[in-house]
């Protein structure tokens, strides 16, 4: 019968099928951050150990300070990093700590040490796990007791999703990247257009990609309700994992690549919902609300509550614009901005600091700008190449790897009503901090934001 | 798990769309240890303004909804954020159970884990029941049967859907990891399987072991 990606990915995993269709899953890799607190507290109330130790590795990421050390924090973030360390050595599961060359943000890591590998199974508990789906695995977010669950048993229950493919044609205008197509995908298919779905991205856009463009794209699958996105593993794939640290090697690798091959989505396979996008693909996105789908083309104006079409629909674009301090029909690119930030499992990697620094080589910031890139392993590979340098010439701050700004959480904040773009991935309110005005961009479109001090479009520097 | 069968209680409506987890419980209290509660932290940003006073106009500032058990809310609640605490925050403020169109994935498992109901129901039923519980004519009570599938509003009955598993856990209040310690020998036995067919996905030592890690 002709099957999925997904389908393929999902079958081969699973343990056993209830009745009522419940499925017991084989999770293959299980990735741990400081969030891993709670469930580690349920092991030792239930008097538990960790059943698969050598196939869970940990990183610190949520709470880490991105300058300053681990005296920069306040005492109860400073414990989540020093508790994170103690149970990782305690249950001897493999982490990289603060201070240790590899740590960094665990959507970042993952693919970077060839700890992700095509057709695996890896949870996490962080809705961003989807990014690891850019390789071809079935990688989604799960909840603490999911995760106490999983550290307890090396297996998941999980119901069926369905599968929607992603078609994206045509081919990328100068200026647009990755996190465009990807905002541009949630503009059209909503917050909530994928929810009970996994996404399968395809079509010449996702082929002619690299695997960090892959990356950036399904770590957003999230942001459009679905548990999961992926890629079908190809050469690019392949390419990238070999000689990763954890990547199998000799032939072990190369019986691995023949079996990879062999998961691509059969032609005559069947999808519960497809998406088609081409035309959206012609400008840089931006967001001007409180949710990713309000992402319209840098060069739009913001748009009307009236033209909402539903009085509920009217009254959320409003709440929206309130807290955004915005008005109906202004342009956006006039919208004067106070900080700027570049790094996160969306886009913290090589490629996004190398957008960002040919855009910092055209002036100066006119704002703050923090660049965190989004492992210590990315950090030295942009150092290698002078990135820093250009950054911190460019009036940049130049700090270390964690989940920093996007969240907030190691006090890496934005201000109560200070308006940023951000290459993160959430405009929420209060993401970024109380009262914070968030507008989500790529890197470039960041980049050229800093250096006018407004939203800005990348295309008009160069 | 906290068990739940039937549920009769006050409702308060938040019929705005989209409540993520950020919003539920913002990420600075998630430092805070389980045991110590959530409940005060509950939309903490919109309860309360800027010097911590309660806004009155926040539907859980109202004497009428100061007791509600039951969330009637927008569709896509729950979105974002893993974060479980945000099931947390409501079950500690002493919420058993919200209904909406539709919910985040991730919150909807973790919901379930935690002995509280998330209730899908079509979105003009939805706004039917918020219509009854924000009139001042209307009695906010309503009833949940999980057993019947069923909820009761305004004189109503509304028929629901949750499958599987996860409903037996929450009628009977059992704990799914002890559940699946049950299956010990079949996982083992299929990650023997699992293993021979796919033996780079094993153990990681060797292969790591042999690199410069840092």
């Amino acid at each position: 019968m002709s099957q999925t990606l997904f389908e393929k990915v999902w079958s081969s995993h699973e343990i056993l099928r209830t009745e009522d269709g419940d499925s017991l899953l084989y999770v293959d890799r299980h990735l741990v951050h400081e969030g891993s607190r709670t469930a580690i507290d349920k092991l030792d109330d239930n008097q538990l150990g960790v059943a698969r130790r050598h196939q869970t590795f940990g990183t610190a990421d949520h709470y880490v300070p991105t300058q300053g050390g681990l005296d920069s924090l306040a005492v109860d973030q400073r414990k989540m990093v020093e508790t994170f360390d103690a149970n990782m050595s305690r249950f001897g599961i493999e982490a990289w700590g603060l201070g240790t060359r590899r740590q960094g943000i665990v959507h970042v890591i993952g693919p970077e040490l060839g700890l992700t590998l095509p057709g695996m199974v890896l949870v996490c508990g962080d809705s961003h796990t989807s990014t690891h789906g850019a390789l071809g695995a079935l990688a989604f977010g799960i909840g603490a007791s999911e995760v106490a669950h999983v550290l307890a048993t090396q297996a998941i229950w999980q119901r069926t999703p369905k599968a929607m493919r992603v078609s994206v044609n045509g081919r990328l205008a100068p200026g647009v990247f990755a996190k465009d197509v990807i905002l541009a995908i949630i503009a059209k298919i909503g917050t909530g257009g994928a929810t009970g779905h996994v996404i399968e991205y395809a079509g010449p856009v996702i082929e002619a990609m690299s695997i960090e463009e892959r990356l950036t794209v399904c770590n957003m699958s999230i942001e459009a309700g679905a548990r999961a996105g992926l890629v079908a593993p190809d050469e690019t794939t392949f390419a990238y994992v070999r000689d990763r640290p954890f990547a199998p090697t000799g032939e072990m690798l190369e019986q691995a690549i023949a079996y990879w091959r062999s998961l691509r989505t059969d032609t005559d396979a069947r999808f519960d919902a497809e998406i088609t996008i081409d035309q959206e693909l012609h400008a840089p996105m931006i967001t001007w609300g409180t949710t990713p789908e309000t992402a319209i083309p840098v060069d739009g104006t913001i748009p009307d509550p009236e033209s909402a079409g539903s009085p509920e629909r009217r009254d959320e674009w409003q709440r929206a614009l309130d807290y955004m301090g915005l008005a109906a029909g202004e342009r956006l690119q006039d919208v004067q901005i106070d900080q700027v930030f570049i790094g996160s499992c969306t886009n913290g990697r090589i490629e996004d600091l190398r957008a960002a620094a040919e855009v910092a080589k055209k002036g100066r910031a006119r704002v703050p700008v923090l660049v965190s890139p989004g492992s210590m392993s990315v950090r030295a590979q942009a150092e290698a190449e002078g990135l820093d340098r250009i950054f911190t010439e460019a009036g940049f701050e130049w700090r270390g790897a964690g989940c920093s700004m996007c969240v907030g959480m190691n006090g890496d904040l934005v201000g109560f009503q200070k308006r940023s773009v951000s290459t993160s991935n959430r405009n929420f309110v209060g993401r970024q901090g109380v009262g914070a005005r968030t507008h989500l961009a790529s890197p470039a479109s960041a980049a050229a934001s800093a250096l006018c001090g407004h939203i800005a479009d990348v295309r008009s520097l160069f | 798990m906290r068990q739940f069968v039937t549920v009769t209680a006050k409702a308060a409506p938040m019929p705005a769309a989209n409540i993520d987890t950020d919003q539920i419980i913002p990420a600075r209290f998630l430092r805070r240890p389980r045991k110590e509660g959530y409940g005060d932290c509950l939309f903490y940003d919109a309860r309360f303004d800027e010097a911590g006073r309660e806004r009155p106009g926040h539907v859980l500032n109202q004497e009428r909804y100061a007791d509600a058990q039951i969330l009637v809310t927008g569709r896509n609640f729950g979105s974002g954020s893993s974060r479980e605490a945000a099931v947390y925050a409501l079950a500690d403020y002493g919420f058993r159970a919200v209904v909406a169109p539709s919910f985040g994935d991730i919150f909807f498992n973790n919901a379930l884990i935690n002995g509280f109901l998330p209730v899908r129901l079509p979105e003009e039923e939805v706004s039917e029941i918020v219509g009854v519980i924000s009139s001042d004519a209307g009695d906010n009570t309503i009833r949940i049967d999980l057993e019947k599938l069923i909820l009761e509003a305004g004189g109503k009955t509304y028929r629901f859907h949750i499958d599987g598993l996860k409903r037996r856990c929450l009628l009977e209040g059992l704990d799914d990891i002890a559940l699946t310690r049950t299956h010990t020998d079949e996982i083992e036995a299929f990650e023997r399987r699992h293993f021979e067919r796919m033996p780079w996905l094993g153990d990681r030592r060797r292969t790591a072991e042999s690199q410069d890690r840092g």
